[in-house]
């Protein structure tokens, strides 16, 4: 977890919701909706606080943790000329936009669903700024600023100032800082409101737990701001203690993500209930390879090794992981739904299918009632494991791990299913190698 | 100097008695004087100390609410292992820096907020307070120390060779793969002299370039093994000091997460540190930095074995590694529940219990879950919990019946009873309903409820010894005492006492036979003949029914006179009395009724002065 990202429409929530007690003297007219359909957004149009939406000409942007919508002709700010949109041009926007898949110059495809709506805020170029926070490193944040704002900021990197700022730096010395960092090319005129903004803008990215915070363009015209657009990602860990500051803030899936399949929720699903940990990516439901592996270290390992002796990852099916004392009953579960995906179809090619079940030595984790679980699901998917010929290897290690290994070979003969079991006197991922090895042999 | 000695002692924050024994064993398994662990932190624990195994003796360790106060108790010890939740392990650690004690402070927490974990981290760093951790499972220096789970079991602390010092310096992230790591090295090579598992989160307080250098100082560190993993740029630090010549003893280096390259994004492979940003941060560019750098990189995590070998073997050829003298391995002793589950001990039993069991998933009461006779759908009623917890039987239902009939007979005879009475006064003196209840019940005895049970006992005796009515009345006027269970200070021939009538009623309809009722019936119209009131009462109607009752159940008579002599007919009077006492008591509760003081005018007073003897 840690780093999640958040739609720009709630970090501009959390901006006005929090504006009094970090921005003194300056005002932000927060003027903001979120809607996912056109009918939507005239519905809201017709509710107290928002006559704005028909008095007003809009811009509308697809909010859904993706960049550069300008280069991606996504913002809609007019019809014929700039300024010019209407509530009921954004409405048919948006319906035209959540009607078909849109792909994005990164390559990224998907369906739009969430808009985010607002004034046109006419302006120059010239006042549009630039401001950003990120925590750097172990030691500093870093504020970037910069006096030349809009789609062309990374273009013109070399003009933007960057502050580091120690994490335990006090008041008076974040003050100090910023205001001796004022990028020179900001109007003198304009250099206070803009060094008052960019204090209380880190103050607020410092203890409102962002990860990063960019608002490009930030306009400034007299004591108004202007927030245009903005990316935010916050601390997740943080959760607990900024409850009532974030609220039932959402993290979305980033935009052309693909959807998890309904065993990759399931199994989402049962983590989130357990103390123990769970999960499940499906990489190639095709694939020959699947794994079962207790403890997160140890499924990178198995998964770096598959993809080396390989040669690749084609025949990889999954990632994951069980681990944290779980269950026997989450144990089995897990499995469960493994085997399940496992022995929906038969290799193409007419294959065995290969089953890892591996682990490193466990430091409290009781490998045999683990291995029940395993067990049971074997009892239940046995009939099947056989029609796809599914070959079991099988290491491991840890408290009560002669037992595990024991119960689950005798399972498997009893059941009739092909398995080779090893300790923790074989190394980790042996048993891949031994498994493309026999592969071979079969060949 | 490794990162602990033999005379290293910790503050445990948290009372992890799993943990804290598992560093009492291995401190027992390396022959150390004084236990690692000198106090343990719990603030919201009641106790003073907890007892942990030594060996086969047992040693007591102190628990304090706070950090000062045991740190101010025990100022030799200079670790911290913080292994609060991470909702509280940043203020444990924060609070610990205050004082100048620690040396090193160890943090178990997954999760703690990045922010929280950085100022932390940099407090210790200005404080020069080592931290390890957020979200690891420690650190060990074999032969001399070992934080909490690391190593895991006991058996596998010594398969891996954790028990001595080896000469491998080990730093990994993860600390699942520590185990292993230390279990190959330990198949491969000679083991390990130090050994850290820096921790997963984004943030932690020392990282690898902190320990190698550390190690590379270290004369018994001969080489080291870093596993390092996708994301972030520490082992270009270690690849830094390799280059400066910092450092210049043999190092073996991989990063796990090459799998991540085969994927654009969405995966997230392993920890919370571990999502490459950069090109640079991916497993494959560090592995071959690291190689360029000429630290020793294998070509897949699988040949990591035959790479440790290689620099083990070369330096053994070297000289600079010598062969260890394996120390001697004390047996441990196995723990005791652990034993006798896996069927290695037995030991004779204090106690005996055959009617309820609360071992397995669901309690039961004689074998039948208490979900199997709870609810009204089960069909079962209190009758049945009583056949079941009392007599381990499944009585049928005209018995069950009859021992519900009979609770809810004698649940209350009014407050002016003795018993009510002093459960009444006892509650007005304001004491606990339990306290009001059980001098309620002391007056259950032969004076009071005690009718049922003298009434089953001398009507069975009589009924047994083929006594006439006539001859039975003889036999207890002999003994001197009146017939139990007849009599009654106001029902009478003329007056029937309906419960009475009840009791019969359903025993005629209900039971098989009722032959020591039709006997008692026949007693009764001798005595009633004497006189009006002497009446077949309430209590005797009950114990002569029970006894007719087990008899239909088909109970031999030893076993009915084992249910008298024990005292089970006047357990139904008990039982059933209770529900009117609670209600007595509760009565005086709502009431508030004050303290009861007996008036003067009804008590005799007759007191001579005291003779003196001389």
């Amino acid at each position: 977890m840690a780093q999640r990202a958040i739609r720009e429409y709630d970090g501009k929530k959390l901006f006005a919701q929090n504006w009094d007690k970090y921005f003194k003297g300056l005002n932000y007219p927060f003027e903001s909706v979120l809607v996912t359909s056109g009918e939507e957004l005239l519905k809201k149009a017709e509710e107290p606080g928002y006559e704005w939406l028909k008095t007003k000409p809009l811009v509308v942007k697809p909010d859904m943790l993706f960049g550069k919508r300008g280069k991606n002709n996504l913002v809609l700010f007019k019809v014929n000329k700039p300024g010019d949109v209407t509530l009921e041009d954004a409405a048919k926007w948006i319906d035209e936009k959540r009607s078909q898949e849109t792909t994005l110059l990164s390559g990224q495809k998907g369906v739009l669903t969430h808009f985010i709506v607002e004034p046109f805020t006419p302006h120059k170029e010239d006042e549009e700024y630039y401001i950003a926070a990120t925590t750097l490193d172990e030691e500093n944040d870093v504020l970037y600023m910069s006096a030349h704002g809009g789609m062309e900021v990374e273009e013109n990197w070399d003009k933007v100032t960057e502050v580091k700022i120690p994490i335990d730096a006090s008041d008076e010395e974040i003050e100090k800082l910023i205001k001796a960092n004022i990028p020179a090319d900001i109007p003198e005129d304009k250099k206070d409101v803009y060094a008052q903004f960019a204090i209380d803008f880190y103050k607020f990215f410092r203890d409102l737990n962002f990860a990063y915070l960019e608002i490009n363009p930030v306009v400034i015209v007299g004591n108004n701001v202007y927030l245009l657009d903005l990316v935010a990602r916050l601390d997740d860990t943080a959760g607990f203690m900024m409850k009532d500051v974030w609220g039932d803030i959402e993290f979305p899936t980033p935009f052309g993500m693909p959807e998890k399949s309904p065993e990759e929720k399931a199994i989402a699903e049962a983590d989130a209930k357990s103390g123990a940990s769970l999960k499940l990516t499906v990489l190639n439901p095709e694939g020959r390879i699947w794994t079962l592996v207790a403890g997160g270290g140890a499924s990178v390992v198995y998964a770096d090794t598959i993809a080396d002796l390989a040669g690749g990852v084609a025949e990889l099916a999954n990632y994951g992981e069980y681990s944290g004392g779980p269950t026997t009953d989450e144990t089995r579960f897990y499995t469960e739904t493994v085997l399940d995906l496992m022995t929906r179809k038969k290799d193409p090619k007419g294959r065995d299918k290969i089953l890892i079940i591996g682990g490193a030595i466990a430091n409290f984790t009781d490998v045999a009632k683990t291995f029940t679980g395993i067990i049971q699901a074997f009892e239940k998917y046995a009939d099947k494991m056989k029609d796809v010929g599914v070959r079991i290897y099988v290491r491991r290690g840890g408290p009560n791990y002669e037992k595990g290994l024991k119960d689950i070979q005798e399972a498997a003969q009893r059941l009739g299913l092909p398995i080779k079991v090893f300790g923790p006197e074989t190394h980790i991922t042996d048993i891949v190698r031994m498994a493309l090895e026999d592969d071979k042999a079969k060949a | 100097m490794g990162l602990f000695t033999r005379d290293t002692q910790a503050i445990f924050w948290n009372n992890n008695r799993s943990a804290i024994q598992r560093m009492l064993d291995y401190d027992y398994v390396i022959k150390r004087d004084k236990p690692s662990v000198a106090a343990i932190v719990a603030p919201t624990s009641s106790n003073k100390f907890d007892k942990f195994f030594f060996g086969t003796d047992e040693v007591m360790i102190p628990i304090y609410r706070s950090t000062e106060e045991a740190a101010a108790a025990h100022p030799n010890a200079d670790v911290l292992l913080n292994f609060a939740s991470f909702r509280t392990a940043y203020d444990v650690t924060m609070d610990a820096l205050k004082l100048p004690q620690f040396k090193t402070i160890m943090i178990t927490a997954e999760g703690i907020p990045e922010r929280l974990a950085r100022i932390m981290n940099k407090t210790a760093r200005d404080k020069g307070v080592l931290i390890i951790g957020p979200a690891t499972v420690g650190a060990i220096t074999p032969g001399a120390f070992k934080v909490a789970n690391i190593g895991g079991t006991i058996e596998n602390i010594v398969k891996s060779k954790l028990h001595r010092p080896g000469s491998c310096g080990l730093v990994t992230r993860s600390g699942g793969l520590f185990n292993e790591l230390c279990n190959i090295i330990a198949l491969n090579a000679d083991g390990i002299a130090d050994g850290v598992a820096i921790g997963g989160d984004r943030f932690v307080g020392s990282v690898f370039v902190d320990h190698l250098l550390r190690m590379e100082k270290d004369p018994n560190v001969k080489y080291m093994l870093l596993l390092g993993e996708v994301g972030g740029r520490e082992e270009y630090k270690v690849i830094e000091a390799v280059k400066s010549g910092k450092i210049t003893k043999p190092v073996i280096g991989w990063c796990i997460g090459t799998i991540a390259e085969h994927f654009s994004s969405g995966v997230q492979f392993g920890h919370a540190g571990a999502s490459a940003n950069a090109d640079e941060e991916t497993a494959v560019a560090k592995n071959k930095a690291m190689k360029e750098a000429g630290i020793h990189v294998p070509d897949s995590f699988n040949d990591l074995p035959h790479v440790i070998k290689g620099v083990y073997e070369e330096l053994r050829g070297e000289g600079v590694i010598k062969d260890i003298e394996e120390p001697e391995v004390p047996p441990i002793p196995e723990d005791f529940a652990k034993a006798l589950k896996a069927g290695k001990v037995r030991r004779p039993k204090h106690f005996v219990c055959t009617i309820s069991d609360d071992r397995g998933e669901e309690a039961t009461y004689a074998g039948y879950p208490i979900s199997s006779v709870a609810t009204p759908d089960t069909g079962k009623t209190i009758g049945d919990v009583i056949s079941l917890l009392w007599f381990k039987k499944v009585y049928p239902r005209w018995a069950v019946d009859f021992i519900e009939t009979v609770i809810k007979t004698v649940a209350d005879h009014g407050p002016a009873v003795s018993g009510a009475h002093n459960a009444k006064v006892t509650a007005r003196a304001g004491k606990s309903v339990v306290e009001s209840l059980v001098t309620g019940l002391l007056t259950i005895g032969p004076r009071f409820g005690g009718a049922i049970d003298g009434a089953a006992k001398y009507f069975k005796y009589a009924y047994d010894n083929n006594m006439s009515p006539a001859e039975f009345l003889n036999y207890m006027k002999k003994q001197g005492i009146p017939i139990p269970g007849i009599g009654h200070r106001i029902k009478s021939v003329r007056n029937p006492d309906k419960r009475v009538e009840g009791l019969k009623k359903f025993a005629k309809e209900h039971f098989p036979s009722t032959p020591l009722l039709e006997y008692a019936l026949e007693v009764e119209k001798l005595t009633t003949s004497k006189k009006d009131n002497l009446i077949l009462n309430v209590d005797g109607t009950i114990g002569i029914l029970m006894v007719d009752m087990w008899r239909a159940l088909g109970y031999s008579e030893e076993e009915i006179d084992e249910f008298i002599e024990s005292g089970t007919l006047n357990s139904f009077f008990i039982l059933g009395r209770t529900i009117g006492f609670i209600g007595h008591v509760l009565d005086e509760k709502r009431l508030g009724m004050p303290m009861y003081r007996h008036p003067f005018d009804d008590i005799l007073y007759d007191v001579q002065k005291a003779e003196e003897i001389k």
